[in-house]
This record gives C-alpha cells, structure tokens and sequence, in this order.
C-alpha cells in the first residue's frame, strides 16, 4: 500500500504541493490526473525517493520514504518499477542492455538475466530488438522499452510518468492496453500520472483529480465521470473555461 | 542597501554551494565500498579517459620537445655550452610543461565529455532511471571516472615527457648539430629523481580534479540543451584555472 501523506514540495518558492494526500491499495492502479505543472510527476518522484518533502511523507509498506537511509532506499527501489515520460532509456546501450540493467543490481545469473530480458521485451510486443540502440526506435517503442526495463524486475508497485504523452491515438491504445496486460500478468500496484483521460478511462481502477497542490476528487471512473465539481468536470470534459 | 543585499546573496549563494559541494564529496565517499558498481567501469573509463587521449596528448608533447631545444639553442647560442639543452628539454618537460599542457588539453577533452555525457543523462533523466534501478549514480557514474582520471593521466603525461624529450633529442641532433652524447649528458647534467614523481603527483592532482569537476557540473546541470552547454563550457573553464592554480600549489607545496 502507498499512501501519500500531506505532502508538501515547493521550488524555488514556488508550492507545487501542499497537502497532497492520497491512498493507492494493493492491486488497483490508481490514475492521478491535472493540469501540465500541477505537481503529478513531482508526487510521483517521492515515491521513489528522486524527490525530498519539504514536509509529509510518502508511506510505503509502513516505510516513510524520505527517513529511509541509502540501503533502506536501494531495497525499496527495488520492489518498484519507474516508467519516465520519454522513457529515459541509456542511449549508449542496446535496448537489451537497458532491460538487463536493473536485474545486474539484483545479481541473477547471466542466462537468468537473459530469460527474464526475452520475456519482457515479449510482454511489450518487442522481441527481436535486443540488438536494436534506443536512437533507433520510435516514441512509442521507446516507452515500451521503458516498461519492458521496469516489469522485468517483477516490481510489487509500477509508477508510470505520463505514458501517453506525445504518442498518437493508436499508439496510445496500445500503451494502455499494454500497462492492463501488465497489471493482468505481474498483479501489480500501480500508479499513473496523466492528463489523458481516454487512458485514465482504460487502465484505472481509481482517479484522482490534483489541483493547487492537493487532491480536488478521488473516486472510481464511474464517480469521476458523474462529478459535479465543477474543476474536475471541466478538466475531464477538456473545456477551456 | 542594493550592493549590500547582492552581496549579500552572493556570499548565501556560496556558502549554499560550498555545502552541496561538501555534500557531494561526503556521498562520493559512501560510494567507495561499492566495488561491484565501479569495479568494471572504471576499466573502460581508464581507456576512454586514458588511451584514447594519448594520441592529442603526445602531439602536444612532441611538438613542445622541438621548439623547446630550438628556443634552448637560440637563448644559449654563444654564452652556454651547448650541451644545456638536453637540460632545459628534460628539466621542462618533467617538471612543468608535461604535465600542465597535457593537463591543459585534457581539461579540454575529457572535462568537456565528461560534463556533456553526465549534463546530457541528467537533464533525459537517464541518473534518476539509474536511481530507480538502485544504482548509486555517485558509484556508476562518477567513481569510475575519477579513479581513471587519477590514475591514467599520470601515465599520459608520462608517456608525453617521453616523447618531447625524444623529439628535443631529435631536433638536437638534426638541426642543431648536437651528438646523442652532449643531449644526454645535457640531461642528466640537472637531472633529480624528484623531477619524475614531482611531475607525477602534480599530474595526478590534475586528473583528479578535470574528472571531478565534470562529473561535478554535469550532475548538476539543468535547462535541457542549453544547460548541457553550460555546463561543459564551465568545466573546461574551472578545470583549467584549477590545474594552474594547483601547479602554483604544488610549486609551492614539494619545491
């Protein structure tokens, strides 16, 4: 279980949030929503340490991340995946490579390693571009690696940062589809950052709307599609005004 | 009252940076016990720090070995037996512009590389995927540039100071119609053994820092393109100031 809690960040003097507090149970995947700059991705980035609170705390398993200290930190990392919006893929390794990266840390054997790249990179629909250099991919095989870099290490929780940004409609179908499969074959806890909501539609099992730093709504799809707020409606509904 | 509060900014904003730079060297040391990480990559970074920087290095040096002996000859043409100038070839080479001008040059290539790799892997988020994956960014990307930079480039300048005293050899020999004899007797005429590890130390301090200093400003940078930029401009700048600086140090400090 992950829960976010009053969490508070701020840049530069600038509150990106105040008070975030969030719930995510073991199983479901939890969509955050909000505006480009609302804080989504920085919340995220606690989860996993890459980011310190100026104050609160992100709880995981009883674990308060930012009082872990580095070998608590590695351990934690360890159990989660961390999908990055432009994938974030080491450009001077092949894509084989990249996947194996994470499991050298967990000190497998070489054909175990092997097994678990070929299986993954099965899992996001690319085998056969082990060889293959990151430059020499697409957009959205790119992200795909990028998944295929985090389920390969049989993560408990898989945190994905925007994975449909930039990608075209039938691209993004198969994304989505993709992070369900995913869910589907690992059980994973995941949480989702995005302003899709043609993605937040398909793959959540929960929403949460963050607005001015803290969560405006959460609730199942069918309760955020029937919201009267007036903030969430007219962000889902995409109204200018 | 606004020159008082710049000023006062500033010297906030220094200390600021003196911290996290006491903070990086403090993480940096919670990374040595981490052989497993920096072990193998330290190898290929001795070869890509070291090797492949030999063949800008001994080019400088050779070239420095010839006007050396020609610069020696035209100053002691007619007051100083000639003979002096396998002395001030050898002298030279070991003890200042080995060391300094390969120094320099490396500042250049590697300083810079260094800085634009690591800029570039921050501002991709390539160091926090390193993070996620449970990888100290400080023991995969740092430590094993650091220990090359220490160690190879004291066999780069080395190798140099070889090579300029060869072509100052070689130039004494066909341009300046002086015997094998003469140079080397020349040579050994100042020669110390202190001249060797002196330039070695000094070269070594050298290494350590252009590597620090890249890896240094490259995890720090932010803003993109421009910011990587940045970054790689600042770390030939400050390296080069630093291994003058140093040289004035160790000038100091062992003579």
């Amino acid at each position: 279980m992950i829960r976010f809690r009053e969490l508070r960040k701020a840049f530069d003097g600038h509150v990106v949030l105040d008070g975030f507090t969030l719930d995510v149970q073991d199983g479901e995947t939890m969509v955050i929503i909000g505006l480009s700059g609302s804080g989504k991705s920085v919340a995220l980035k606690h989860v996993v340490g890459l980011l310190h609170p100026d104050a609160g705390d992100v709880i995981v398993d009883e674990r308060a991340v930012s009082t872990l200290d580095r070998p608590g930190l590695m351990a934690l990392r360890r159990e989660i995946g961390f999908v990055f919006q432009f994938a974030a893929l080491f450009d001077s390794m092949t894509v084989a490579e990249n996947v194996a990266l994470g499991l050298r840390r967990r000190g497998l054997s070489d054909a175990a390693i092997t097994q678990r790249v070929v299986e993954a990179l099965a899992v996001v629909d690319l085998a056969g571009t082990d060889g293959r250099y990151p430059a020499e991919l697409s957009g959205g095989m790119r992200k795909r690696v990028g998944i295929a870099r985090a389920i390969a290490l049989q993560p408990r929780y898989i945190l994905y940062d925007e994975p449909t940004t930039g990608l075209d409609p039938v691209t993004s179908a198969v994304m989505n589809r993709l992070m369900v499969r995913t869910r589907e074959h690992l059980g994973v806890t995941g949480i989702v950052v995005t302003h899709d909501m043609t993605s937040a539609y398909a793959i959540g099992d929960r929403i949460a709307m963050l607005s001015e730093g803290r969560v405006r709504q959460v609730g199942s799809i069918a309760e955020i599609q029937a919201t009267t707020d007036p903030v969430v409606r007219q962000f889902i509904e995409g109204r200018p005004e | 009252m606004d020159v008082i509060d710049r000023i006062g900014r500033s010297a906030v904003a220094a200390v600021r940076a003196a911290g996290r730079f006491g903070q990086f060297l403090a993480d940096l040391t919670h990374a040595i016990p981490d052989v497993a990480t920096w072990g193998g990559l330290a190898l290929v970074q001795m070869r890509r720090i070291g090797v492949d920087s030999l063949p800008v290095a001994l080019f400088i040096a050779a070239f420095t070995g010839i006007v050396l002996a020609l610069q020696a000859s035209y100053t002691f043409t007619g007051t100083v037996p000639l003979y002096v100038v396998g002395a001030v070839v050898g002298k030279t080479m070991m003890l200042e512009l080995g060391p300094v001008l390969t120094g320099l040059a490396l500042a250049g290539r590697v300083g810079a590389s260094v800085a634009a790799e690591l800029g570039t892997m921050k501002v991709t988020e390539q160091v926090d995927a390193l993070e996620t994956l449970a990888y100290d960014p400080l023991a995969y990307l740092v430590l094993p540039r650091l220990i090359a930079g220490t160690l190879m480039v004291p066999v780069v300048v080395v190798l140099g100071i070889v090579i300029g005293i060869l072509t100052g050899w070689i130039t004494s020999m066909g341009l300046l119609d002086l015997s094998t004899a003469e140079f080397v007797k020349g040579l050994k005429f100042l020669y110390r053994f202190k001249d060797i590890w002196f330039g070695v130390i000094k070269s070594a301090s050298f290494g350590f820092t252009i590597t620090l200093v890249g890896c240094r400003l490259g995890l720090g940078t932010r803003g993109g393109a421009e910011g990587v930029g940045r970054s790689t401009t600042r770390a030939v700048v400050a390296s080069a100031m630093l291994i003058l600086v140093l040289d004035a140090f160790w000038a100091v400090v062992l003579l």
